[in-house]
């Protein structure tokens, strides 16, 4: 078994409407090495998915499903338990440095706090530790004393991914890390990620919305829609030859940069047709 | 592209010229912000935006897109340089006629959920640059009133919403439904020029290209010449006609869209362009 992560029947709905499916029957696995994106407009469940996986769903939501990390079905848990592998063995980022990190506290103390937190590490080690991240992620060392405000807005994705990386997960679970920063910050933050995963042999689990990070970063791609995943594949495959009429519908979305295509937006009349067609075939 | 083709383009008269804008902000700096520092937004930028055409602005945060756009409408004041429509300096208008100039240049914002007045009907946020311009050729109030209520149903169905649409409120609808309600908004008065700030980057995929298409549309059937704002370099390919490129408060290059994108001639917009994601894929 190489998976390190395998997902299956997870749904999430309220608690109050059981029969409102926000993420429906999603089924994937992650392998080491190898960056998944999962894909998908805005509702379409794909940041739930992720924090389900956490155990991080709010408390007016429940799921139900299993999420089996390395052979452990880790939503059978108890909270305690899932503390010691959120962080140490599954590390997360998420779309804003800005409310991500606490402005009092300087980023050298914040990357260090899982560091103690999962192996103890104090003192000198510590330091040392901190500073080897820092350099990893690209950030000069005497910026551990810096406090968030003192730095720019990509500078601080670099520090959430030196604390999301410190105790080398073998997950890495990335929500829309990107998204907030300038194209030329973003191209670099994802170059580094792309970099880390292949130095650490870690899964990435990518989440966004949009198709040219996925032709840049991923490996496999996963696509969303309205809580049920309507197709995977290679990047390749779902890039170049979309099966699913909704993949196809939003790629004819995507503006390119060389101003060939022309834009289509997405019929939903057509699309549900089709959906219906297809499943009438299966 | 919104120009059949590039020799229209050439021929076309200038419609909105910039001249040398200067705009200067005074920023308190240092600890506790006892300090203070000019920042340069707009450093001797000049343009031209030919009628029926469009520009677009890009550039990354910070780069002083944004308050070209203010300055261009005299929504800020700047310190030095001058804004021509149509021949005429704007600045040099009294009160009075600028607001009736107003009418010829409208902006479309960025945040739908922002922008629109929460505890008004949709009817009157569309209708109110009516009430305020008198426009309208019935002499008798009362059926100028009704005339007005006419046109606002007309511009509501041409950007896909319904006439009844007039009596909601803006939290019935959903991203893109209010972005379109921002555009009738901004062309009900019939405009020439339409600044048009980052208006889909808020947006889905799917969403962005029916916006864009409708942009397109009113934009051949207005004859309308828009400034684009936009900090993705994909959706620029596909709306403008000709760009420039800002960077801290400068324009580094500009010129039409396909010479710049076939051979970028500055570093930093080649960095720019480098940078646009799954291109490197692609």
């Amino acid at each position: 078994m190489t998976e390190i992560l395998t997902i299956n029947n997870l749904n999430v709905t309220p608690k109050n409407d059981p029969h409102r499916f926000l993420v429906k029957d999603a089924a994937f696995s992650l392998s080491p090495g190898k960056t998944t994106c999962i894909v998908g407009e805005s509702g379409s469940g794909k940041s739930l998915t992720a924090l389900t996986i956490m155990g991080l769903l709010s408390a007016q939501l429940q799921s139900t499903g299993s999420v089996i990390f390395k052979g452990e079905d880790i939503t059978l848990l108890d909270n305690k338990a899932l503390q010691k592998i959120r962080g140490a063995k599954i590390g997360m980022i998420f779309q804003e440095p800005m409310t991500s990190l606490n402005p009092v506290l300087t980023v050298g103390y914040q990357i260090g706090e899982s560091l103690t937190a999962h192996l103890g590490l104090k003192g000198s080690g510590l330091k040392l530790r901190v500073e080897s991240l820092l350099q990893q992620v690209g950030i000069p060392i005497e910026r551990a004393n810096s406090y968030p405000d003192e730095l720019s807005g990509g500078q601080r994705q670099r520090v959430m991914i030196a604390m999301s990386i410190a105790c080398e997960p073998a997950l890495l679970i990335a929500d829309e890390p990107t998204t907030a920063l300038d194209v030329t910050v973003q191209a670099q933050i994802l170059q580094l990620l792309d970099e880390l995963k292949t130095r650490m042999n870690m899964a990435m689990l990518f989440i966004t919305h949009d198709f040219g990070v996925v032709a840049d970063i991923a490996d496999d791609v996963i696509v969303m829609f309205r809580g049920e995943i309507v197709e995977t594949g290679t990047k390749k495959q779902v890039l170049d030859k979309p099966q699913h009429p909704y993949t196809k519908a939003l790629l004819a979305c995507v503006p390119d940069a060389e101003g060939k295509k022309q834009l289509k937006p997405i019929d939903y009349a057509w699309l549900k047709d089709g959906l219906n067609d297809k499943k009438a075939a299966a | 592209m919104s120009i059949e083709n590039l020799q229209n383009l050439e021929n076309a008269p200038v419609i909105l010229q910039a001249n040398r804008l200067v705009k200067t902000y005074t920023q308190s700096s240092g600890r506790f912000g006892f300090g203070s520092a000019q920042i340069k937004a707009l450093d001797d930028v000049s343009l031209s935006l030919k009628a029926g055409s469009t520009l677009a602005v890009v550039g990354e945060s910070g780069s002083g897109k944004s308050t070209l756009a203010r300055c261009l409408l005299q929504l800020h004041p700047f310190d030095s340089g001058e804004v021509l429509f149509e021949g005429k300096d704007l600045a040099k208008l009294d009160a009075n006629s600028l607001r009736s100039m107003r009418k010829n240049l409208q902006m479309v914002f960025q945040d739908p959920f922002a922008s629109l007045n929460p505890r008004m009907r949709v009817g009157e946020i569309v209708g109110e640059g009516l009430l305020i311009h008198g426009l309208g050729s019935a002499s008798e109030k009362k059926n100028r009133a009704a005339e007005q209520k006419n046109k606002v149903q007309q511009m509501l169905e041409r950007v896909g919403l319904s006439a009844g649409d007039a009596l909601k409120y803006p939290h019935q609808f959903s991203g893109g439904q209010r972005q379109r309600i921002g555009i009738a908004r901004a062309l009900v008065l019939q405009p020439k020029v339409v600044v048009c700030d980052e208006p889909v980057s808020a947006l889905d995929v799917s969403v962005q290209a029916q916006i864009l298409l409708l942009l397109k549309e009113l934009q051949h059937e207005m004859q309308l010449s828009y400034i684009f704002i936009s900090h993705d370099l994909r959706v620029v390919r596909h709306i403008a006609d000709e760009m420039v490129v800002m960077h801290k408060g400068k324009i580094v290059e500009q010129g039409k869209v396909v010479d710049i994108y076939n051979a970028p001639q500055q570093a930093y917009t080649q960095q720019l362009l480098s940078a646009i994601p799954g291109r490197k894929a692609a």
